[in-house]
């Protein structure tokens, strides 16, 4: 492919999500016009107008897939590209809307649409890994965009990207952000969440809540006794890992009960 | 993109509009050379946000509806503490007050700024994109920097009163987690002292751009404050003697399901003029309503241009849209002057069963939140009602009144037109689904 384009093509994909992933590429003000300059960018719906056409070096897929068109589009994305990187909760673990999977989806299309009838949507909303081999998985709710900067600048230069792997407890003591947890008494997600955002919420004197989904290897047993003994109730310990990565594996068979 | 089928029954397909965010797409009919019908189809899959909501904790939800869009999520934030916040009756000191409005003033700059110069301005100029607007000429390549660092700037302010550009961290029920630290506001004010005179200087390219002539007589709609121009407080107020309190929302507007679209829309309960109940929302609706309400600066900068507001053309949104950018950004200077760090990042939040509503003035226009708490705070019922939702009956009025000139166009400068008149309005598809394709069908 490289003989036949100059320049590496890139293509940014959007499935069931809020456009906050792809958005971070935008938000790289610095490095945009540089990234532009570096990589031609053949697809990205959301700053140009340019259609779709042909095959991609790099794919950068957000979202989930929540609906039979979807199922169809991600083969074909899949079949155009070269590596494809999934990016942020939605396309790495289902998202948000992946609560659906425990529920009744007709319930929820009838608290919503008062003609259910009408929505075509699947019964669960599911990671991208599970319908197309993928390359590598950049977490986060958002993602953070200078991992998305490194991703983008590793697969160009052939390697792979220097993103950890390990829990955010690990960025609080690199930060020397003082353990809300130890300190406080907050509930924190710390110990078990991947790193990713620079132990952002105990910087703001808040529990992790778990944005960037399990770290490797996560004991989210051992952090759901410590949890129970300081108090935490099981509906709210429930909630706590069953948010933006519930269907994470580790998160979505952590003994919280499904809903009702 | 586009297709044609046979003389008679011409079809125009734009499988995805582009420059909008989320998914959706569009179709007009045209039968003998007569325009049949128009759809707006938000094709974006629903993420149910109204349902999960329910059953859980009131502390949790500015944390969830942030992620219902990843461009306005403090806007989100915002409607969601002050709807929940009226259930109990808790009142911010205005130290907290200003700190909000502070932040509402960040997310303003950088989602105007992304969407004049990297969404809207391509279209004016010709360009597919932004980039390929940087990549044509150096002078170019520096307005879209100039884009860029605006943007930024507005970036910065979210970044240190919320903790990250996109779903912010700190906003909570009664405040903030954390008080920013006076360092970190003190460095934000040279950059906005920069971000003035690129505001300024982005209303005078805005106002030089070419404008078609497209007035309609619409109705207006936005908040209104009685001292200052309107983000989180205000009376709901139109061109057309609308003021009401904003738990008055649902005895004036009603929200329908079309079989063509995944997002429900919104239309005026009793319906007073000729265009049937659809309305404007958004800069342009904001700054025909409270130009009296902004500072002399931004006055100053608006009769500069020689555009005649309050004004009925959707093109000249752009222009509204810039002078919020230096709205904001002379807002936010004066705010940062003023800024007392407030005695405690939070007042306390008690529980109470009760309803509470709330309207805030999102960048694309009013963001209606209304909840239902039982006596410990879980939420029983929630309704969101975005402002594309708002604008999407407008938005297809607008392209009935395009139809009749696009019969001699080629079917992709068809779709360019339309696709125009669909990002006038800044429409955000993942909100209001929680993208657009353009389809003309000729018949």
């Amino acid at each position: 492919m490289a003989e036949t384009h100059p320049k590496p093509r890139l293509g940014v994909f959007k499935f069931a999500s809020c456009d906050g992933c792809q958005l971070s590429l935008l938000d790289c003000e610095d490095e945009l016009l540089a990234v532009a300059g570096a990589v031609e960018i053949a697809y990205f719906l959301e700053a140009t107008r340019r259609p779709l056409e042909g095959e991609f070096d790099l794919v950068l897929v957000e979202g989930s897939i929540s609906s039979p068109e979807q199922l169809e589009q991600i083969k074909d994305v899949r079949r155009r590209s070269r590596f494809l990187v999934t990016i942020g909760a939605c396309a790495t673990a289902g998202g948000i809307q992946a609560l659906r999977n425990w529920g009744h989806v007709q319930e929820y299309l009838q608290i919503v649409y008062a003609q259910p009838e009408y929505i075509q949507t699947l019964a669960a909303s599911t990671p991208i890994a599970e319908h197309v081999p993928v390359d590598f998985e950049l977490r986060g709710c958002p993602i953070n965009k200078r991992q998305l900067v490194e991703v983008i600048s590793a697969f160009l230069a052939g390697r792979r990207p220097n993103v950890p792997n390990h829990a955010v407890c690990v960025e609080c003591k690199r930060a020397g952000v003082v353990c809300v947890m130890a300190a406080q008494g907050i509930p924190c997600l710390g110990p078990i969440t991947h790193a990713g955002c620079g132990a952002l919420c105990p910087s703001y004197d808040r529990g992790c809540y778990g944005c960037f989904g399990p770290s490797k290897g996560a004991n989210v047993l051992a952090l759901t006794h410590q949890l129970q003994s300081m108090g935490v109730k099981d509906k709210a310990l429930e909630h706590l890992l069953h948010t933006f990565n519930a269907w994470a594996p580790e998160f979505r068979e952590s003994g919280a009960k499904p809903a009702e | 993109m586009t297709q044609a089928t046979d003389k008679a029954t011409r079809t125009i397909t734009v499988q995805a509009l582009a420059r909008v965010e989320g998914e959706g797409a569009l179709t007009i009919r045209f039968r003998d050379g007569q325009v049949e019908r128009v759809e707006l189809r938000i094709y974006e899959p629903p993420r149910f946000y109204e349902a999960f909501l329910r059953g859980r904790a009131a502390a949790e939800v500015p944390d969830i509806t942030a992620r219902i869009c990843g461009i306005c999520p403090v806007a989100y934030q915002m409607s969601s503490v002050h709807a929940l916040e009226n259930i109990p009756g808790v009142v911010l000191p205005p130290e907290l007050r200003a700190l909000r409005r502070l932040l509402y003033c960040g997310e303003w700059i950088e989602s105007h700024a992304l969407h004049i110069y990297m969404l809207h301005a391509p279209d004016f100029l010709g360009f597919e994109s932004a980039i390929a607007m940087a990549q044509a000429s150096p002078t170019y390549a520096d307005i879209v920097r100039r884009g860029l660092r605006l943007k930024k700037a507005g970036n910065s302010l979210v970044n240190v009163i919320g903790g990250r550009e996109v779903h912010p961290v700190n906003v909570r029920l009664g405040g903030f987690y954390r008080i920013p630290r006076a360092n970190e506001m003190a460095g934000l004010v040279e950059e906005l002292k920069w971000a003035r005179e690129a505001a300024l200087q982005t209303v005078r390219w805005c106002a030089t751009l070419p404008f078609p002539d497209f007035e309609d007589d619409y109705e207006f709609v936005a908040l209104r404050h009685s001292d200052e121009y309107p983000m989180n407080e205000g009376r709901l107020v139109s061109n057309r003697g609308l003021d009401i309190a904003p738990e008055e929302y649902p005895d004036h507007f009603i929200e329908y399901q079309v079989p063509h679209s995944n997002a429900l829309q919104s239309r005026r309960r009793f319906p007073c003029g000729a265009d049937d109940g659809a309305y404007f929302v958004g800069p342009l609706a904001r700054w025909n309503l409270n130009a009296d309400r902004a500072p002399a600066l931004v006055r100053e900068a608006a009769a500069a241009t020689g555009i005649p507001f309050p004004n009925r053309n959707p093109y000249t949104s752009i222009v509204a849209r810039s002078l919020e950018v230096l709205l904001a950004v002379e807002e936010a200077l004066r705010l940062l002057h003023q800024y007392q760090p407030p005695p405690r990042p939070a007042v306390d939040y008690l529980a109470r069963a009760g309803v509470g509503h709330a309207i805030t003035e999102a960048p694309r226009g009013i963001l209606y939140h209304r909840y239902e708490t039982d006596a410990a705070g879980v939420i029983r019922n929630a309704t969101i009602i975005p402002p594309t939702s708002q604008n999407q009956r407008q938005m297809e009025r607008d392209l009935k009144r395009l139809a009749p000139t696009l019969g001699e166009l080629s079917n992709e400068e068809a779709a360019l037109k339309a696709e125009r008149v669909i990002r006038n309005y800044d429409p955000c598809i993942s909100c209001a689904t929680h993208f657009l394709k353009l389809k003309v069908e000729r018949r």
